[in-house]
């Protein structure tokens, strides 16, 4: 088979400007894309446009609702790009957040009935445990018998909502919930409290904003953050200087873990108010195109999630008001992924059009 | 579909609305909204209340407007797809799955003077009223059908979750073939989601290859009527006409009618004389239907079935009539005595005469 | 238990298992060449929407099946693109086509939901078809079941006997050696990531063509991923991809037979689903333990963007 007629040509160094410009442009071919889209079903592009992107946040309840929808995306991608910074590929954030729900809404219910103020800081504790917990799986099966982490993660997506599905419909169903697949509503104490008033904004968001700041001080402050970083981006320098590769995987997985496992916590105790069998909604997965757009960096994320909260509140608008599927988010959401995937090669490459010059 | 009896119908709520000061005066037309738990496609209970959102567009003109939103999931999204509703303006919001039960109410807190309607659930409120249909009552003309015409004895059931309302739909099928064929078995297989036709398509087949002759479901699909058309055994389906799935497999089905509810509840929304209640509608109230008999149906059966139903038009018969007996044997209702809607609304038992088990507690 | 129940258990266990087989083969030689695409549920959706589309347009099942696969090259390119061309991260690029294709195969198929599509009779074969229990089970199918048994010995013959096949492993196993003996890494394996899409495509088309006959918004629901598990639950083994599809399918129907048993088991159903999950996660620590047993089984340089000029 013949080369094809393009070609990369490294740059001498990698560029400077590209890591920045990158996200912007693929969320510029994206909303090009999106235009394209639109037109393509007969609609018109404009109002399209409007509604998809402008529409959700016309107003403060619509801006309460983004950085609601933001949370959960926020706190995964913050955990799970320490662990892609050093190369540690947890792709089961979506278990972990499952787990995350399931540990706080376990507190939440084998405490049912207290009004202490200790019971929301415990179902923190609980939600982050079980997220970890769940990660530690791939973390001890990489270190100990080196299975591969992006399977056994997937794998425990899988078992996570079989799990779940599994105590609603059994021994968590609500007792006087007719069988509907469902916990008992949780009490006030063990619903975080609102941040706005008349809004579901609650203070899950001041969790993510603190995790996201932790995140930042532990990849660009901390010792073992730098390490991590040189391991990433060159593994026989990290191991020549005597970096332990098994402590990066069990951080980065603990990491990525404990921070799904908040989200998840923050999902039961905030907008659900309730564990059922719905509980989610793909926020691991959507995380993960979170912290590539975001540079796997806590300030790209914060940017990072807002856009992809707006991706999933904008495919709710078009449906509403111009009957498409809400799955155009998804669509949205693979472009954005691919644009940045592509536009990303340039930060080591040129691309050159033509056959290589003997 | 708009036919000459809802019109009628509708003219009366017309001219009940227009006998009310305020009402009369052509204003801004009403927003309403619908939450539609699976797509509209063209069969299930999304359809039909689809349908009836049309029956109501045309019965009401230029006084309303409304707009739906399908595919829904049961969870947290759903308060804020409702309270979108809510916040642009609607008068009226119907939700019609029973997951949106707790979200409902938290919006319709939220907007007092937004009425808020939520099918078949049971919570209410002041603002936020709920409705049901009498399914169960077309469910027991299927069970007398389906006792009459079975070979095997067994009949198969694809039912969604456990709730009062798939329960009532279950036992009533059984008491039915029951009252006709003492040997009638049905046998349940959960799909534990109210929309999944591959999963629905497969508990099918798993029946019939287990001797079920005669088949339904109580999910949103199609699949169980197409499955019983390839292999060559019975179905009844549910929601809506389902005959032209399954020409020859299609002996009925228990259709539902939400139109006139509609009409009703918005006339008197906008007239300001809706009340919040508890309404479940069946034979009586024309909710229920029971679509056209397959020719293959025998004449005597037919008969039967014309029989029962005008009993149950008039509110003369009641399916769960005693003695009803669960699976365990404990009576659940005395020889004789008519249930109530209050036990009828929580009930959590199989009837004898359900082979399968209910899942554990 | 009675035969004919044996044989009903068996018959849909051998149709549940059709589009893992068709998509893990497919997937198996993608992931020899070195390339690991997750995008295979995106993959199995599009090809699934396009060939009903096709089918309820043509009345032609077998042209729906071939439309299907193209579907899947399609977008199988523009992983390819992304990860061969462009070298971006294979894990990324591939949840991308997943995430992508799940959400465009919804778009597509909008107009197409709720159709019904005529269900495609099966093929009965002569004489074999007559044994008792298995012969029903096994030799009353649709043809594309047999195709999927054609593929797997096709595929069989590709890896192990053919020159082709070699190569193809060669590059998996060590790219930069296949390259300096003159091969194209990166030519080589945009076919085998094509191959993996068309056969992703073929998979998803089994679904909505011969399985279910209707498009509904998430209806591969997740057969793509579990095609991902049950090739490395085989450690990239065709046979054992044929053994692992067939629990896999075995598994779910067999609750739904409990179910309509009406046995009482206090067994929870959700740990019975969850057990091929469990057992590709031992498999996998099973074959990682030791770095020779890795090295005989998976492909070395799996997941590792090659830089010819690097």
């Amino acid at each position: 088979m013949p080369e094809l007629p393009l070609r990369l040509e490294p740059r001498a160094e990698p560029s400077r400007l590209m890591p920045y410009l990158s996200p912007l442009l693929a969320v510029a071919l994206m909303l090009a894309a999106g235009v394209l889209v639109f037109s393509a079903l007969g609609k018109d592009p404009i109002e399209g446009f409007r509604l998809f992107f402008l529409n959700p946040v016309k107003d403060a309840y619509g801006v309460s609702e983004l950085l609601l929808k933001a949370t959960p995306l926020m706190l995964c991608a913050t955990g799970l790009a320490i662990g892609f910074r050093a190369n540690v590929w947890n792709i089961g954030a979506e278990g972990q957040f499952i787990l995350g729900a399931v540990g706080a809404t376990g507190v939440a219910l084998y405490f049912e009935g207290s009004e202490s103020s200790l019971l929301l800081p415990a179902m923190v504790v609980g939600g982050a445990l079980a997220g970890a917990a769940w990660a530690s799986i791939p973390a001890f099966l990489k270190t100990r018998f080196n299975a591969n982490e992006i399977l056994v993660s997937l794998m425990l997506v899988y078992v996570a909502q079989l799990l779940v599905s599994w105590l609603v419909f059994g021994p968590w169903k609500d007792p006087d919930g007719f069988n509907f697949p469902q916990t008992r509503m949780f009490d006030d104490a063990a619903l975080l409290p609102i941040l706005v008033e008349g809004t579901r904004l609650n203070q899950s968001l001041l969790i993510a904003l603190a995790v996201l700041v932790a995140g930042y001080v532990f990849m660009y402050r901390s010792h073992t953050g730098f390490k991590m970083r040189v391991a990433g981006e060159a593994a026989d320098a990290a191991r020549y200087a005597g970096f332990s590769a098994n402590r990066m995987i069990w951080i980065g997985l603990l990491c990525g873990g404990g921070a799904a496992g908040l989200a998840g916590m923050a999902e039961v105790a905030g907008p659900m108010g309730q564990l059922t069998d719905k509980v989610s909604l793909g926020y691991g997965f959507a995380a993960i195109i979170v912290a590539f757009v975001g540079r796997l960096n806590p300030l790209g994320i914060l940017f990072a999630s807002l856009l992809m909260a707006l991706l999933f509140l904008g495919g709710e608008q078009v449906q509403q008001y111009m009957n498409l599927p809400s799955s155009i988010s998804m669509v949205f959401q693979g472009m954005l992924l691919f644009f940045l995937l592509g536009a990303d090669v340039f930060i080591h490459y040129r691309l050159v059009i033509g056959r290589r010059s003997a | 579909m708009l036919d000459r009896r809802n019109f009628v119908l509708s003219a009366g709520a017309l001219v009940l609305a227009s006998t009310l000061p305020l009402a009369a005066v052509a204003q801004d037309a009403a927003k309403i909204g619908f939450v539609y738990v699976s797509p509209i496609g063209d069969a299930g209970w999304t359809f039909q209340h689809d349908e009836a959102r049309k029956e109501l567009e045309a019965s009401l003109g230029t006084k309303i407007e409304t707009r739906y939103v399908e595919n829904v999931t049961e969870g947290a999204d759903a308060e804020r797809v409702i309270r979108e509703f809510a916040a642009s303006g609607s008068k009226i919001v119907f939700a019609t799955s029973f997951g949106y039960m707790n979200y409902v109410e938290r919006v319709a807190k939220q907007f007092p003077n937004v009425t808020f309607m939520h099918a078949t659930g049971y919570k209410s409120g002041k603002n936020f009223g709920n409705y049901n249909a009498r399914f169960y009552e077309g469910r027991y003309l299927n069970g007398v059908i389906a006792g009459k015409m079975s070979k095997s004895n067994i009949i198969g059931y694809v039912a969604a979750f456990p709730i009062p309302e798939v329960l009532q739909g279950i036992n009533a099928l059984t008491l039915g073939a029951r009252s006709v064929n003492p040997n009638i078995e049905v046998r349940v297989i959960w799909t534990n989601s109210w929309y999944d036709p591959g999963k629905e398509r497969e508990a099918a087949m798993t029946l019939i290859s287990q001797g079920a002759d005669m088949l339904t479901q109580h999910t949103d699909s199609t699949a169980v009527v197409q499955a019983a058309e390839e292999r060559g055994v019975h179905a009844f389906g549910y929601h809506s006409d389902m005959s032209k799935y399954g020409p020859k497999a299609h002996l009925t089905a228990t259709t539902h009618h939400w139109g006139d509810f509609y009409i009703k509840t918005v006339s008197e929304v906008l007239a300001g004389t809706w009340k919040p209640e508890n309404v479940w509608g069946g034979f009586k109230e024309d909710m229920i239907r029971l679509a056209p008999l397959n020719p293959a149906v025998p004449g005597d059966v037919k008969t039967m079935v014309e029989e029962l139903s005008a009993k149950l038009k008039a509110g003369t018969f009641h399916p769960f009539t005693g003695p009803v007996v669960d699976q365990a044997g404990t009576e659940r209702l005395a020889a004789g005595a008519v249930i109530d809607d209050a036990t009828l609304g929580k009930m959590d038992y199989f009837v004898q005469g359900v082979a399968s088990r209910l899942p554990s507690k | 238990m009675d035969g004919n129940l044996i044989t009903a258990m068996l018959f849909a266990t051998v149709v549940a298992g059709t589009p893992l087989i068709i998509t893990a083969l497919g997937l198996l030689v993608n992931e020899k060449a070195g390339v690991l695409n997750l995008g295979s549920e995106g993959m199995m959706a599009i090809g699934a929407v396009v060939a009903f589309a096709v089918t309820h347009h043509s009345g032609s099942p077998w042209l729906g099946a071939g439309a299907g696969m193209l579907a899947g090259v399609a977008v199988s390119l523009l992983f390819g693109f992304l990860a061969l061309t462009l070298q971006a991260n294979q894990v990324a690029s591939g949840l991308a086509l997943a995430i992508f294709g799940v959400g465009l195969s919804a778009f597509i198929g909008k107009p197409y939901e709720s159709i019904a599509l005529k269900a495609v009779p099966p093929v009965r074969v002569p004489f074999i078809s007559d044994i008792p229990v298995i012969g029903e089970a096994l030799y009353n199918q649709q043809a594309m079941v047999y195709l999927s048994w054609a593929l797997f010995w096709g595929v069989l013959w590709f890896m192990y006997r053919s020159r082709a096949g070699l190569v193809l492993r060669s590059v998996g196993e060590s790219p930069a050696s296949a390259h300096s003996i003159g091969f194209s890494v990166i030519g080589i394996r945009y076919l085998a990531v094509m191959f993996g899409g068309a056969m992703a495509g073929l998979g998803g088309a089994f679904v909505s063509v011969f399985y279910t006959p209707m498009w509904v918004e998430g209806l591969v629901a997740g057969r793509g991923w579990i095609a991902l598990a049950l090739v490395v639950f085989a450690t990239w083994r065709p046979l054992r991809v044929m053994v692992g599809a067939y629990l896999f399918g075995g598994v779910m129907i067999l609750q739904l037979f409990v179910q309509g048993s009406g046995l009482q088991i206090d067994f929870p159903a959700q740990f019975l689903s969850s057990l091929p999950y469990w057992a590709t996660i031992i498999v996998l620590v099973v074959i990682s333990r030791k770095l020779s047993s890795i090295r005989l089984n998976s492909p070395a340089s799996l997941g590792k963007p090659y830089r010819p000029d690097a």
